[in-house]
């Protein structure tokens, strides 16, 4: 039998998954971040090792299977990117990591005949300097909880057959065949589910009120424009499983009666615009989606739409827009789209990561879901944790979970520029992006959730957490926000319009040494006035990231202002290059360096730097071998 | 129009003809819906890497709307280009993970080079564009840099300048190869 004849006996069986042989599995990551370290070259290189070796390589999942079979998948992103390309054995469970094609051999004769570890290519704990053999005993896997991302890792996403013999789709069929849109909703609600997207809104709340819509036409539309700079957990999601982003879609449909469901991808992941049509198109040719859902009579119609460019487009109504063929412009709610969304129809808009706990929602039931995360923000939240840690990739942990948690254990500690562990290094963590806030050593041991994320001034936003080590000027980094939003205002509101170009200008007086004494507070009064005159998220939490800086650090905006100094170094207008008098011993090597001849000085005497000529290029601290040049 | 000699104006017909002929196949391919608008600009830059004026006119005469609302829509998103872009396009990530592992550096390196800017992003030869992207999702190996489609994590200025020499490289051979060459390797094996 071969997967396709299986899937039909799997759809009318729950306990499909038992008639599955335990195959020994190469499983490949096929993630953005793996492919561009060359995954599909070590793909190839794995499939000709294996024939030459003896082995029989399948491609294909079977009932059955011979002793001297190993079964070659791809995955989708298994989320520890950095370490990529990423290659599993199973059920060894033995995670390679940075694998190239020269390493394959080896893994062959060694994993597969031989059945022992090649030690060199396991990962290494920076902190322990351990090598970890796979997910158990690596810190970054074992101290996270994957619900939404477990299969992520482990499904080929480019075969709809593995999902269904995993027990995909029981969930929608569940919802189609047995339950009423009346008891998807209440079990939605039950469970506590909130919008992953960044408001927190609760998901059943918002189906109900489009179920209660009386229209002949509904929408769904699925959020996957992942517009927040620093988080790729819906490209994740997209890429590794897109059937269960179809499956939650599915299920959305249902529960409110919509017959017409929409994908809308962020056009700057071309991978996961691709994995999710091919899915879409598989889910049609099974007759999954299609005219006539699970015998029901009920249709299901299915678009993968690709962004153009625009962050503002995550908002609900400046999707639709954008959908509709418009320039991407938010309008006032109420009314809000569950009344009247696209084209004028009930539309309910759910992130990608929300739906992918739908379709386990009706699976296990509310209570075990519930069972996860806190009181108020149950279940799981997937984070994109990048910077200045040693394990940057994507971490998902029940909410409640500490920050000290994810950063310093999962994360594997703060890092300096060089990448090398810095223990002391640590100082803050950029979270929800340009509509987030930044959280400090002071928050460590907060536990993440919507309600004391909001108390502290930042937000849950999408997930991207980004860490930042002592190297890290604070002012630049609300300037760099500043200068996004700034970028992505689409204009319709005067107070996001010119606000944000103004507080870019006075971040700017910051940073190039202009800012008097009024500038903080002219930032703060205009920070807020901005939140309160703009229409949508994004002109209401633009000035979050200068405001939550100001409020965490304000000392370093006053040094900047009043003793003109970055104390990181990083700004460069306020550079004072000096030569240190005292070790200087007047060789001449910076003189030759200078581009301006800013430096002047007899040789054996030491040298000084003319501030008017001197353009802070560093080049002659690059070349002093005695490190005589300061404050550069 | 007038003054042209005659053949030139022949020429350009024929070349104004077929390409509206393309234009007319994207239109039909979408059921000429003004709704549909953003998939046809898309799928019109696919065929010519960017948006030409008197397409955009000929699209908005075919779709009975105001030419205003097609460059609006057209100027609003930044994927869309009104201006030709260069043969190889360099996108520098600028989101926060790249940032903050200093992706200026880079860029700044790749302006110097190629004696490009932020206002004029294509090199005078039409060989090579630098633009910045605000995220590409691929923060684990940031920062990043993708050159026709082709992704390089982790790069430093240096790389980055290395790898527009090998584009060079390989351009200069092309040129100099008669008859054309099979396809040089790229630079597939500087990426780690």
């Amino acid at each position: 039998m071969t997967n396709a004849e299986l899937v039909p006996f799997v759809l009318g069986n729950v306990n499909g998954s038992g008639t599955l042989a335990q195959v020994r599995r190469v499983v490949i990551c096929a993630g953005t971040g793996c492919m561009a370290n060359g995954a599909m070259k070590v793909f190839e290189q794995f499939k000709r090792e294996i024939t030459n070796s003896g082995l029989r390589v399948i491609l294909e999942l079977r009932p059955e299977a011979a002793g001297d079979e190993v079964r070659l998948s791809k995955s989708g992103c298994q989320g520890f990117c950095q370490m990529g390309p990423l290659v599993s054995v199973l059920p060894d469970g033995i995670l390679y990591t940075k694998v190239r094609s020269e390493d394959v051999a080896e893994i062959v004769q060694q994993t597969l005949a031989g059945g022992n570890v090649v030690e060199r290519l396991l990962y290494k704990d920076p902190s322990t300097r351990k090598s970890c053999r796979g997910l158990e005993d690596n810190p970054f896997y074992s101290r996270q909880n994957r619900l939404v991302l477990h299969e992520c890792g482990f499904l080929d996403p480019e075969d709809i057959h593995e999902y269904i013999l995993h027990g995909g789709y029981q969930a929608a069929r569940k919802a189609f065949v047995e339950m009423s849109p009346e008891e998807i909703c209440k079990t939605i609600t039950d469970s506590g589910l909130r919008g992953r997207g960044g408001g927190g809104f609760p998901t059943g709340r918002k189906w109900d009120a489009a179920r209660v819509q009386n229209s002949t036409k509904k929408y769904v539309i699925c959020n996957g424009d992942e517009g927040d700079p620093g988080a790729f957990m819906n490209r994740s999601v997209m890429e590794g499983n897109p059937h269960s982003v179809i499956e939650g879609l599915m299920i959305a449909a249902r529960a409110i009666g919509a017959t017409e469901t929409l994908v809308y991808v962020r056009a700057e992941y071309p991978l996961a615009v691709e994995r999710m049509r091919r899915a879409v198109a598989d889910a049609e040719r099974e007759g999954i989606l299609g005219k006539n859902v699970f015998g029901t009579g009920l249709p299901v119609k299915c678009e993968v739409m690709e962004g153009a460019g625009a962050f503002v487009c995550g908002e609900e109504t400046a999707m639709i827009a954008s959908i509709e063929g418009q320039r991407g412009m938010p309008r006032p709610k109420p009314p809000f789209p569950a009344q009247s969304g696209l084209w004028g129809k009930p539309t309910i808009i759910n992130n990608v990561e929300t739906l992918a706990h739908v379709s386990r929602i009706l699976n296990v039931g509310p209570e075990a879901f519930r069972s996860i995360g806190t009181k108020d923000s149950p279940g799981t939240k997937t984070f994109a944790l990048t910077g200045h840690v040693a394990n940057t990739g994507l971490v998902e942990v029940p909410f409640g979970t500490t920050l000290r948690e994810i950063v310093l254990n999962i994360g594997g500690g703060v890092t300096d520029d060089a990448g090398k562990i810095w223990k002391t290094g640590f100082k803050a963590v950029q979270i929800g992006g340009p509509s987030g806030g930044c959280l400090t050593e002071e928050h460590l041991d907060l536990p993440l959730a919507y309600e004391s994320l909001r108390s502290v001034g930042a937000m849950v936003g999408s997930g991207g957490l980004v860490a930042m080590n002592q190297g890290t000027c604070m002012v630049s980094i609300a300037r760099f926000f500043m200068e996004f939003t700034q970028r992505e205002s689409c204009g319709k509101c005067v107070l996001c319009r010119e606000g944000t170009k103004q507080l870019l200008a006075l971040l700017d007086d910051v940073i190039e040494g202009r800012a008097d004494a009024g500038t903080i507070d002219l930032l703060e009064k205009l920070g807020h006035a901005v939140q309160a005159g703009s229409l949508c998220g994004l002109g209401k939490t633009a000035p979050n990231p200068v405001l939550s800086t100001l409020r965490y650090f304000r000392k370093e905006y006053e040094e900047h202002i009043f003793e003109k100094r970055c104390r990181t170094g990083r700004c460069k207008a306020l550079l004072r290059p000096e030569i240190n008098q005292l070790k200087c011993k007047g060789c001449g090597l910076c003189i030759k360096a200078c581009p301006t001849q800013a430096i002047t000085g007899e040789k054996t005497k030491p040298h000084h730097i003319d501030p008017e000529l001197c353009i802070k290029c560093g080049a002659c601290a690059t070349a002093c071998k005695i490190h005589a040049v300061e404050g550069i | 129009m007038a003054s042209m000699p005659i053949a030139v104006d022949r020429a350009e017909k024929v070349d104004r003809a077929e390409k509206f002929e393309k234009v007319c196949s994207i239109l039909n391919r979408f059921g000429r819906r003004p709704s549909g608008l953003i998939p046809i600009l898309q799928a019109i830059q696919h065929e010519y890497h960017y948006l030409p004026e008197e397409v955009l006119t000929y699209v908005a005469t075919s779709l009975d709307v105001p030419p205003a609302r097609i460059f609006g829509v057209a100027t609003f998103y930044a994927h869309f280009a009104l201006e030709p872009k260069g043969k190889h396009v360099i996108r520098i990530c600028d989101g926060t993970a790249c940032h903050v592992k200093q992706s200026l550096p880079v860029l700044n390196a790749l302006h110097k080079k190629l004696g490009t800017s932020e206002k004029n992003k294509t090199t005078p030869d039409m060989m090579f564009t630098v633009e910045t992207v605000a995220c590409l999702g691929a923060c684990g190996l940031a920062p990043v840099v993708v050159i026709d489609e082709q992704v390089y994590g982790q790069i430093t200025p240096e790389r980055a300048v290395g790898l527009v020499d090998d584009i060079k490289a390989m351009e200069t051979l092309l040129e100099n190869a008669i008859p054309p060459a099979a396809e040089q390797p790229s630079a597939e094996d500087c990426h780690d």
